[in-house]
């Protein structure tokens, strides 16, 4: 912060009310301690201009596959910041917060019912936190039952890196398991390393190639037979909902990240919540707390807390991230029974409409019915005219729409993988198609174009191998 | 078969434009008759199952309905709340929450694309400028999920630094967190030894000593020979702390601390029945390129103009996979931006004035209450915004009373300490409502009296 004036100040606070007190003992006091001086207009405009600086879901689409960048509805935000909620110290008493736990409980049973599982964990704080847990009950459930060779976690090549990392954080050793020609389970792959030494599989359903896996019954049995769990990676939950309940088919875990498929704002990074929902038989091992509800003998209604039997413990100081999980349970009463079929019928409709009309233009290295996302490849664009994945991204900036994932799933060469959502008319998404299309072109026309986006941002391409060379990660003062 | 099977095509959403016109267009286009056919990979006998979810509403009867919801709960600020251990309440500048919801803030995601991305990448850097300024530490990353799971990260990374798998942990650090420690420990097999009061001492097979300063209590530890103790059986220091604290106190830099690790929270976010918050770590210069989670840094374009990126990605699961040193991916941007924000707004003056109006405060609270008969707090030693009454009946029997009397007492810590009550002050509570808590808790001792009798 190179702004700051000595003398200004940004707030302002009361007098003190009490007595004066003895000073705190003079060994324990800092010197000096170096913070920004501004006034509050001068905030105000610094952080306003530097937030232009931001592209936005509000601002345009936002197609980054596999993040599910829908539109986020403006009164959840309103409600989640009613002082009922936002007010409330996650330490009173149970009796004083009766409306709080009663919205959790809800959702517990609402994300259930979504899932097909039995019964669910609100605390994670994030997909990845929740990626955890589960693999902390797959775990525990086979400890519980002796079964302590299970050393091993499958997870496919084109997972997320949040799955072998939690995995690992779990304590497995993570075994890489092929995607075959058509993007399924590799059956002969997986044939051969099953063993008794499985503890599970994390299994992304639709996989990030946004497809379904056409073997998914077999594989369920396959893992299962061995005495495996099936974990299932709730990312793309946003292609399933009410269309599917992962639960019927077998998946033992599941978890949502609530802050995709159910709007929580991605605000450049989080918060999220990563819910957990679990079979039958994991339920004695999910995370604490779960809610829970009591009819009493005036047949009057109390929310409380429970600890699971075997739970495996606490994912965080308190219940998990609250104003995530109102905005959760906002979306979801909005949307009813009616409306959440919709979300994934309209998403998986957009992408197949992207999919088909820019098919021939871009490489599809999976050329069938994908689900929610596309994972086209730039490969032709680069072997033509040496123009990749990258350029075309920053290109779409100059657009004004946000680029896809680029270079994921790391199977895919020079991958973009593009999410539309339901969120999106169709007049947006054939302005997108009408876009890509003459990006394509002008890598014929005029390469140089793309290798130079964006040309029209705050900086232009960054180095960022300086950046890891020499960390720069702060001012001094 | 109809078009649709399985939706209500009279149900319409504000979050999904398509119309069934669109929709038909659509499906024309990708050479399909029925959106079930583009559902055809998944087994027959599972695609459309029952929901038993309730019914859509409007926003008009959701806002009633939640409305009602939130009138359930019993809201600080309506009552004198006392209530610390870890969330608090701060005033919150206007500025926060109008600056933080701001759409171009609120609706990006994670800044990997940093030409379209400098508003958060830059408000990152700022955090994290300000997180080593308080703390004294040299580097911080961009925000962990809370101060436990921080806490639970540091310990991790100090096992990676010292190649050991065994842990100290000084048991007035909070009762909570050590309950997610032991949730992140137990799989990777670390031990988790406790350091009672003077009782015992780290020794070479710990990779850090934990010290909450202040304490899980309220109270000042003795961090000089904490310090020493773990520095000389060759751990690492790990201090979680308070960073309202740090606006008068010492840094655990003072103290030759390695790795810093706190809840961000009480930085202007509000309780929220806790969470999101966000976590703060910082830790010294050598180990960067074992940190978890996200970090910003300062680089040039192809320009020459400055500019900031995501760095140190090696270290992280999207390209490290099962090698990362964490598997953490989102985080809480939006909290660690408002928490800049209140940073920058409360500044070098505010911080310090914060502190002081908390401690003043506080310690004016212990004194009246050390004074009413049958309740004891200790003044001798040390403390900064908490401190624990021992009471004369158990303190879930007072807080019952003080509800009633529009008050939320302090924490219940009678398995830790006898009759212990942990209270927390902030600038929050006005002397009117300190003072209405030591009325009420005299008048609770002489109903007991009484009752006695």
């Amino acid at each position: 912060m190179d702004r700051s004036v000595a003398g200004r100040i940004g707030t302002t606070l009361p007098k003190l009310d009490v007595p004066v007190q003895d000073d705190p003992p003079k060994n324990l006091l800092r010197e000096s301690l170096e913070m920004p001086e501004l006034s509050e207009s001068e905030i105000v405009r610094y952080l306003t201009q530097i937030s232009t600086f931001n592209f936005s879901i509000d601002h345009n689409f936002y197609p980054l596959g596999s993040c599910t960048m829908k539109y986020n509805p403006k009164v959840n935000d309103d409600i989640a910041a009613l002082p009922g909620f936002s007010e409330i110290h996650p330490l009173q008493e149970e009796s004083t917060v009766q409306g709080a736990l009663k919205l959790m409980h809800h959702l517990q049973n609402i994300l259930a019912d979504i899932t097909g599982m039995a019964g669910t964990s609100l605390a994670p704080m994030a997909g990845a936190e929740g990626e955890l847990a589960g693999m902390l009950m797959t775990r525990a459930y086979h400890q519980r039952n002796g079964d302590t060779k299970r050393t091993k976690i499958l997870v496919p090549d084109s997972a997320h890196g949040t799955n072998p990392a939690s995995a690992v954080m779990a304590g497995f050793e993570v075994i890489s398991l092929n995607t075959d020609s058509k993007g399924n389970t590799d059956i002969e792959a997986l044939k051969y390393v099953l063993s008794d030494e499985i503890a599970g599989f994390m299994l992304t359903q639709p996989s990030t190639l946004g497809l379904f896996d056409t073997n998914i019954l077999e594989v369920v049995n396959m893992v299962r037979d061995v005495g495996g769990i099936i974990y299932g990676d709730g990312a793309n939950l946003n292609a399933l909902v009410g269309k599917l309940k992962p639960g019927d088919l077998g998946f033992d875990i599941l978890h949502s990240n609530l802050h995709k498929t159910f709007t929580q704002p991605h605000g450049g990074g989080g918060p999220g919540a990563g819910a957990v929902m679990v079979s039958e038989r994991i339920l004695p091992f999910l995370p604490t707390p779960v809610i829970d509800r009591q009819i009493d003998k005036s047949n009057s209604e109390f929310y409380s807390f429970t600890r699971p039997e075997h739970t495996i413990g606490k994912m965080g100081a308190f219940h998990g991230n609250f104003g995530a999980l109102v905005r959760a349970y906002a979306y979801i009463r909005t949307l009813g029974k009616q409306g959440v079929p919709k979300v994934s019928e309209d998403a998986v409709i957009n992408a197949n409409y992207i999919r088909t009309q820019l098919k021939g233009i871009y490489d599809l290295p999976y050329d069938r019915t994908c689900m929610h996302e596309v994972v086209f490849s730039a490969r032709n664009l680069k072997r033509d005219y040496g123009v990749t994945a990258l350029d075309v991204s920053k290109r779409l900036i100059d657009y004004g729409i946000h680029p896809p994932t680029m270079y994921f799933p790391l199977i895919v060469e020079e991958a973009l993988m593009i999410e539309p959502t339901e969120t999106e008319s169709k007049e947006t998404i054939d302005e997108f198609i009408d876009i890509m299309k003459k990006i394509a072109q002008e890598a014929e026309d005029d390469p140089g174009l793309l290798k130079e986006a964006p040309h029209n941002t705050p900086n232009t391409r960054l180095d960022e191998a300086l950046a890891a060379r020499e960390p720069d990660l702060r001012w001094n003062k | 078969m109809s078009a649709d099977q399985n939706t209500d095509l009279k149900f319409t959403s504000p979050y999904t434009p398509n119309t069934k016109n669109d929709r038909a267009e659509m499906l024309k286009a990708i050479g399909v008759k029925t959106v079930d056919d583009l559902f055809r990979d998944i087994p027959e006998n599972y695609l459309n199952p029952e929901l038993k979810i309730p019914d859509a509403i409007s926003e008009m009867e959701l806002v009633q309905e939640m409305e009602e919801l939130a009138g359930l709960n019993a809201v600080p600020g309506d009552y004198a709340s006392f209530l610390g251990s870890g969330a608090y309440r701060h005033f919150i500048p206007s500025i926060v929450n109008r600056l933080a919801l701001r759409s171009e803030f609120m609706t990006c995601y994670t800044p990997y694309q940093p030409e379209v991305s400098q508003g958060t990448l830059q408000a990152h850097f700022e955090f994290q400028s300000m997180v080593c300024q308080l703390t004294g530490m040299d580097v911080a990353n961009a925000g962990m999920y809370d101060g436990s799971t921080a806490l639970s990260e540091a310990v991790l990374m100090a096992c990676r630094v010292t190649k050991k798998s065994a842990i100290n942990v000084l048991d007035s650090v909070s009762p909570q967190y050590k309950e997610v420690l032991k949730t992140f420990l137990d799989a990777p097999g670390i031990k988790m030894d406790s350091l009672k009061d003077g009782m015992a001492s780290s020794n070479e097979s710990h990779a850090c000593l934990i010290v909450q300063q202040p304490n899980y209590f309220g109270y000042f530890e003795d961090l000089t020979t904490l310090s020493d103790d773990i520095h000389k059986a060759g751990g690492l220091l790990i201090v979680l702390t308070d960073p309202i604290s740090l606006g008068m106190y010492k840094t655990p830099a003072d103290y030759g601390a390695d790795i810093v690790v706190a809840e961000g929270q009480s930085l202007g976010i509000s309780t929220s029945y806790g969470g999101p918050y966000v976590g703060l770590f910082a830790c010294k210069q050598d180990y960067i390129r074992q940190m978890p989670g996200r970090i910003v840094g300062r680089t040039k374009d192809t320009n020459g103009e400055t500019g900031y990126v995501l760095t140190l990605q090696t270290r992280e699961q999207h390209i490290r996979r099962d090698r990362a040193t964490s598997n953490i991916c989102t985080s809480v941007g939006l909290i660690a931006l408002m928490s800049t924000i209140y940073m920058i707004s409360q500044g070098k003056q505010g911080l310090k004035h914060i502190a002081n109006l908390c401690y003043q405060k506080a310690h004016y609270a212990a004194a009246q209450i050390n004074d009413i008969q049958g309740y004891s707090v200790n003044l001798d030693r040390p403390f900064f915004k908490e401190f624990v009454i021992s009471c004369p009946i158990s303190p879930a029997k007072i807080n019952k009373r003080l509800l009633s009397k529009k008050i939320i007492g302090g924490i219940d810590v009678s398995s830790q300490i006898k009759n212990g009550m942990l209270v927390c002050i902030t600038e929050t509570n006005s002397r009117q409502e300190i003072d209405s808590l030591v009325t009420a808790l005299r008048e609770i001792s002489a109903e007991i009296g009484s009752d006695e009798k």
